[in-house]
């Protein structure tokens, strides 16, 4: 423990502004997921609203769009923020890399692959198969990726690992391209795999949920060590601790979160690589604080974006990844700039 | 360390000798057959006029661009490695790509692709549009000098904000001009004709022999600003030169080529694998393995599905990909 406290010292952890974050963050998020059932293509007010929840009329439309509609886009909206966002902070603190994001991992392209040849087996696949093979994709990919990273003789090193998942990442995709292209499917899969939360049903959020709790609670339990392993190899090792295990559990609960992200809402880019960036400028680098502020802030993101993408063209909508980008990157460079500072 | 450098030399003769291979076989194979010897006959000045025709107005420029490309995007990314001290550098992520991505985006958008002038404009506009992401990344990291982690979070930002932008003004445009901003987005150099050629070749004349000619300084800033000032380095000045040609260097390369993914990112990673990180050897190594890469992968995607083309970035992904991959699990 005395370690700890040197640790947070030097490195000016900031566990009051962290508090501040998480108790506003969390009160901003129920007002953003209470704004985005509000806003949206057909104007429905609050007191329908209130009505849909309390004594649910099935004939009407308007009940229809916000239980079956809204508040499941917007619950997922918020999972997926909270997945991709911590997926990140861990791949950027285990690989002490600043340029690490999930989709690096291969977990990304090898969803999009398996997603590629599902389309090319059956043109027609219903959401549900979809969703499967992403997952299973997903697996594959990091499963390459780690296999790779760990077959070689010197080990399985961070850089190793970003290494591998970057050029397995580029020859999936490539192969995916390659079958999109061949069977003339390119337009089809692009919808799925640039797809928003837009099209969420219940029984998404019914399978997303469960996967996304347990990777989150995983990740609060790994938020010691990944402090600790953020620290070098060597220092953890040498702190006691079982890099190996930390580092094959932290696999684990990437692969969870980004794959059921993923396979629900395809690839949204920005969220994985910046929030855990945004977070570590305003709480410091104690991962305990990091984690669960990039959870918040990533659910903040994407819920909010997902409410602007549905207003600024109605009754359009603009792909959310980008309105993530677009609103957080100015955010971005002015606390690059201020800080600026590493891992 | 003698036989080391032996060993280097070696490894770059091998090299050399594997693009002067790939160039003769590559003549020979496309859509139209043109046998070995038809091609020593074309060459000596011997040749049918459709074989001239075929090899020295549509292969041979098409050839030189990927050997070009292949060099400019290898040595961009090592200096970038290098600079920003991150292993995942690449122009592809530090947005100079997206910038000119965008601009070429932008400039379909406005222009409604009046097909005479963009020929020659928008490798222009590439070049303008890198250019602008450069400086845009470089002012907002300066303060009071420039890190490298600033450099690379910045850089993350900007590209994240053209990528979003070349979306949405993707979206708003009509299908044919749709198609056209994706396959330059997407890299591509089968329009290749020799004035492409003339227009890239000055700046890899120049850019890559100063490169190479920085290599003892690009060895310092690798390890370090302190220890780089402590050996008599003039950081600032050098790493801003540096980073100057690397943004020409890929500038001109995606303004011609499009953004051709991977190439830069994993060139210089196989170039050390092979001859190590001193950086006299490993920038020749770079630019050599560059461009033999570019030049397989377009002789590949020519041909392995004649009489259609297969996108040259993909192949670019799937052989140094596998290779990369190869060598990762052999180390």
């Amino acid at each position: 423990m005395a370690i700890g406290t040197q640790q947070k010292n030097r490195h000016n952890s900031r566990p009051v502004v962290a508090g501040l974050i998480l108790t506003f963050g969390l009160v901003l998020l129920i007002i953003s997921m209470a704004l985005s059932i509000l806003y949206g293509a057909a104007d429905i007010d609050l007191l329908t609203i209130w009505q849909s929840l309390t004594q649910y009329d099935p004939a009407q439309s308007a009940h229809q769009i916000i239980r079956n509609l809204r508040i499941p886009r917007g619950l997922a909206a918020a999972l997926i923020g909270a997945a991709l966002a911590v997926s990140g902070a861990i791949m950027q603190g285990m690989t002490r890399n600043a340029l690490a994001s999930p989709s690096i991992m291969g977990v990304t392209a090898g969803a999009g692959f398996m997603m590629a040849v599902a389309m090319a087996i059956n043109s027609q696949p219903s959401t549900l198969t979809m969703m499967l093979w992403a997952f299973a994709g997903a697996g594959l990919g990091a499963g390459i990726v780690f296999g790779v990273g760990s077959i070689s003789k010197s080990g399985l090193t961070p850089v190793k690992l970003a290494l591998a998942g970057t050029a397995v990442t580029s020859m999936l995709s490539a192969l995916s391209s390659g079958i999109t292209i061949h069977f003339n499917i390119a337009k089809d899969l692009s919808f799925w795999y640039a797809g928003g939360v837009a099209s969420v049903q219940w029984i998404h959020v019914q399978l997303l949920a469960p996967v996304m709790i347990i990777g989150l609670i995983l990740s609060l339990f790994l938020a010691k060590s990944i402090t600790v392993l953020n620290l070098g190899d060597d220092v953890a090792k040498g702190l006691g601790q079982q890099t190996i295990l930390v580092k094959v559990i932290a696999i684990i609960v990437v692969l969870l979160l980004t794959g059921a992200a993923v396979s629900v809402a395809g690839t949204i880019g920005f969220i994985g690589l910046v929030i855990p960036h945004i977070t570590r400028f305003l709480v410091g680098v104690n991962y305990r604080w990091i984690i669960p502020g990039s959870a918040i802030l990533g659910a903040l993101l994407l819920v909010l974006a997902d409410t602007a993408s549905r207003m600024i063209n109605p009754p359009f909508e603009t792909p959310v990844g980008t309105v993530t980008a677009l609103v957080g990157v100015p955010f971005f460079l002015y606390l690059a700039r201020k800080e600026g500072r590493g891992l | 360390m003698t036989s080391h450098s032996k060993k280097d030399r070696l490894i770059m003769a091998g090299l050399f000798i594997a693009i002067i291979a790939t160039l003769l076989i590559s003549l020979n194979m496309g859509t139209m057959r043109v046998t070995p010897a038809e091609v020593f006959q074309t060459l000596i000045g011997n040749g049918s006029e459709q074989n001239q025709l075929i090899l020295f107005d549509f292969r041979l420029p098409r050839m030189i661009i990927a050997l070009l490309i292949g060099a400019g995007m290898g040595i961009s990314g090592a200096i970038l490695q290098s600079v920003t001290h991150n292993e995942l550098a690449d122009p592809g992520i530090l947005g100079i790509n997206s910038g000119a991505g965008f601009a070429v985006v932008l400039f379909i958008y406005l222009t409604h692709n009046n097909p005479v002038s963009t020929v020659f404009v928008l490798p222009l506009t590439a070049l303008v549009g890198a250019v602008l992401a450069a400086v845009l990344i470089y002012s907002i990291s300066w303060k009071n000098g420039v890190t490298p982690i600033r450099l690379i979070l910045v850089g993350i930002g900007i590209n994240a904000a053209f990528s979003a932008l070349i979306i949405v003004f993707q979206l708003r445009m009509d299908p044919d001009n749709f198609t056209q901003a994706t396959i330059w987005l997407s890299g591509n150099i089968s329009g290749t004709d020799w004035s492409y050629t003339l227009a890239l070749l000055p700046w890899i004349l120049i850019l890559l022999p100063f490169t190479i000619y920085k290599a003892s300084t690009l060895d310092a800033l690798n390890l370090g600003d302190e220890t780089a000032q402590g050996l008599g380095a003039a950081v600032e000045k050098e790493r801003m030169l540096l980073l100057l040609a690397a943004v020409a260097l890929a500038g001109a390369s995606v303004s011609v080529g499009g953004a051709i993914a991977f190439l830069g990112l994993v060139t210089p990673h196989l170039a050390r694998k092979l001859v190590g990180v001193r950086h006299r050897h490993s920038l020749i190594t770079t630019a050599l393995l560059g461009a033999l890469l570019l030049l397989a992968a377009d002789t590949i995607g020519r041909n392995i599905l004649s009489p259609s083309e297969i996108p040259v970035g993909l192949v670019v992904s799937l052989l140094g990909g596998g290779y990369f991959v190869y060598l990762l699990m052999k180390s």
